[in-house]
């Protein structure tokens, strides 16, 4: 009998340093099986960001750049025109992609880069410790907004697949969810498509994952899950945005 | 080859493409422009990239992302654009990638003026960004030595695995000289399997390699300090450029001059050589590394009673001097900043009062 379930060669063995009930595990595992299963490990260069993903190396096993915050966008764009035979992919946060990164990812989006980027959201800094983002949903609470944030004040959340997706130049943008199998299956397939595009030179491609991030929500991984479906899917809604023709 | 009369900008572009260098990034500021504006041209003609990136901020990242590749990549900016830049400087410096920047000065603070300016001396030579680093510093006096300062700038880059940086300043980048394009300082790329992130699939081996800057143990740190540290001190056994001029003579009182500034300071030590005054000028070509030991012997010689620092600043490469003279000599400063040259005849007024 084969080997029915198996960890990706392009996994490496390392416990994580994720919270319990993170979902990075799962966007990690599911960018290393896509890698896999297109064959690509020995050409791709991942890009780490700053936040809780800036040790993404530590788990996903291919060559890897560590970027400043919200820089990565352009690095993947310095090693792309460079090397366009490379399969570039940057793994950035909302923190990071969403405010410190914003001129970076519309640019590199705009130019039609031929890289991919995974972007976490899970509506909260994670790393820093639970600070405001632009992802941020009205009324949350966060570090710095201890009585929930204030959209009168700070404006509201940036919905960053409705972004790209509404800028002229082609591209494959996206947004999925990782809350339960059904959706996880979903956004594998998203995933793949995105580095499928890549592979053939089409387009710049673009997966928002629905996340979560029990510890800075203060909830338990499985309120987690609830509160993302009940508050954040409704307002950032899944689906694609744009895809190439 | 023959000489042909270019404007510094185009001939620093120029010059990177003889040196092999096919990878430009670059965002537009005066008053270099033209650097961008000649390889937009050029860099199609040999199937090399040019891209215009958003913003300063962005093309650090451009630069890094294609050095941690092991590519040859450059980028030209000018002082407010340095600063913007100055983000990625620091990352490269720390995750020892090979990447050339070239600063044409103009004067500053803030958005200060688009003239020549010798302003960023402190920026290049003592860091500019955060941390412990230092960019190997090379600084021309005119045309021809921008071209050979920006060929030799990449295999320095590569030696030492770190960000070169060519500091200088609107004149050069603005005027038209006769230059050529020296053959032999293309040289080839350095091996890049150990460390560039250019794909397992290159290393023929399952070995991946990792750029990375963040090192969150304490020793691991240092350490990458410490490594950065030896490559610092190896430079300044290696890399010291200096040019003394009059030196041989007993003059009285020493220039330290470099960039645009030490030719005009050798057009008065000229003039007074004619009156029958001997001034010596040593001129650091090298900034960083410092030519500590040179600065201190022509300081030291016995027929020399003071030293002055003469700068396009407020005073800044003036502590460098004062560091290397030790305190054996006086050392006095000379400068304007706002974007008007001191003439010969200034500097003559100045050194006469010296004397």
């Amino acid at each position: 009998m084969g080997k029915a379930f198996s960890t990706p060669k392009s996994m490496s063995d390392n416990y994580t340093h994720y919270c319990p009930g993170c979902t990075h595990g799962i966007a990690h595992r599911l960018v290393a099986e896509v890698i896999d299963e297109l064959g690509i490990r020995g050409r791709t260069v991942g890009i780490a960001p700053v936040g809780c993903a800036v040790l993404a190396y530590n788990y996903l096993n291919c060559d890897f750049q560590e970027a400043a915050h919200g820089r990565a966008p352009a690095m993947a764009t310095g090693m792309k025109r460079v090397r366009p035979d490379l399969i570039v992919f940057t793994y950035q946060g909302d923190g990071d992609l969403a405010s410190i990164g914003m001129g970076e990812i519309i640019h590199a989006a705009n130019r039609g880069e031929k890289f991919t980027t995974i972007f976490i959201n899970n509506a909260i800094y994670g790393m820093t410790g639970g600070q405001m983002a632009p992802t941020t949903m009205p009324g949350q609470r966060a570090t710095t907004a201890p009585l929930g944030r204030d959209t009168a004040q700070t404006g509201m959340p940036i919905r960053m697949a409705n972004l790209l997706g509404e800028l002229v130049t082609p591209g494959y943008v996206t947004r999925q969810a990782l809350l339960n199998p059904k959706q996880i299956n979903k956004a594998k397939k998203a995933i793949k498509k995105a580095f499928e595009y890549q592979v053939e030179g089409k387009c710049f491609s673009f997966v928002e994952l629905i996340s979560t991030c029990p510890t800075n929500w203060g909830l338990t991984p499985l309120d987690a899950l609830k509160w993302a479906e009940d508050t954040l899917l409704p307002y950032y809604e899944l689906g694609d945005y744009k895809v190439p023709e | 080859m023959a000489k042909v009369l270019m404007k510094g900008n185009e001939a620093i572009g120029e010059a990177a493409i003889r040196a092999g260098c096919k990878n430009y990034f670059a965002y537009p500021i005066t008053p270099q422009s033209e650097v961008a504006e000649y390889l937009a041209k050029r860099m199609p003609e040999v199937d090399g990239v040019f891209l215009q990136g958003e913003s300063e901020v962005a093309v650090g990242y451009m630069i890094f992302g294609a050095a941690a590749c092991g590519e040859r990549v450059m980028t030209t900016s000018s002082s407010p654009g340095v600063s913007l830049m100055s983000e990625a400087i620091s990352y490269i410096a720390a995750a020892q990638c090979p990447a050339v920047f070239v600063n044409i000065m103009r004067g500053g603070p803030g958005l200060g003026g688009i003239l020549p300016s010798q302003g960023d001396y402190f920026q290049a030579t003592k860091g500019g960004g955060h941390g412990d680093y230092h960019l190997l510093v090379l600084a021309p006096d005119g045309v021809q030595e921008a071209v050979e300062m920006t060929m030799k700038a990449f295999g320095l880059a590569e030696k030492y695995r770190g960000p070169v940086m060519i500091l200088g300043d609107g004149l050069i980048g603005q005027m038209m000289e006769p230059v050529e394009f020296p053959d032999d300082l293309n040289t080839e790329p350095s091996n890049k399997n150990d460390w560039a992130t250019s794909g397992m699939d290159t290393r023929k081996s399952d070995k991946r390699n990792l750029v990375r800057s963040l090192f969150l143990d304490p020793k691991e740190l240092n350490d990458n300090n410490l490594a950065l540290k030896a490559k610092y001190e190896q430079m300044k056994k290696e890399e010291v450029l200096y040019e003394g001029y009059n030196t041989d003579t007993d003059y009285k009182v020493l220039i330290v001059s470099y960039g645009t500034m030490s030719r005009v300071c050798k057009t008065s030590i000229d003039m007074m050589k004619q009156e029958g005054i001997d001034v010596g000028l040593l001129r650091p070509k090298s900034l960083f590394p410092f030519p500590e030991k040179a600065v201190f012997k022509a300081a030291t010689k016995e027929s020399c009673k003071s030293v002055i620092s003469i700068e396009m600043s407020m005073g800044q490469m003036v502590e460098d001097v004062e560091r290397c003279v030790k305190g054996q000599r006086k050392v006095d400063f000379y400068g304007e900043c706002g974007g008007d040259i001191p003439t010969p005849e200034k500097i003559i007024e100045i050194i006469k009062a010296l004397l």
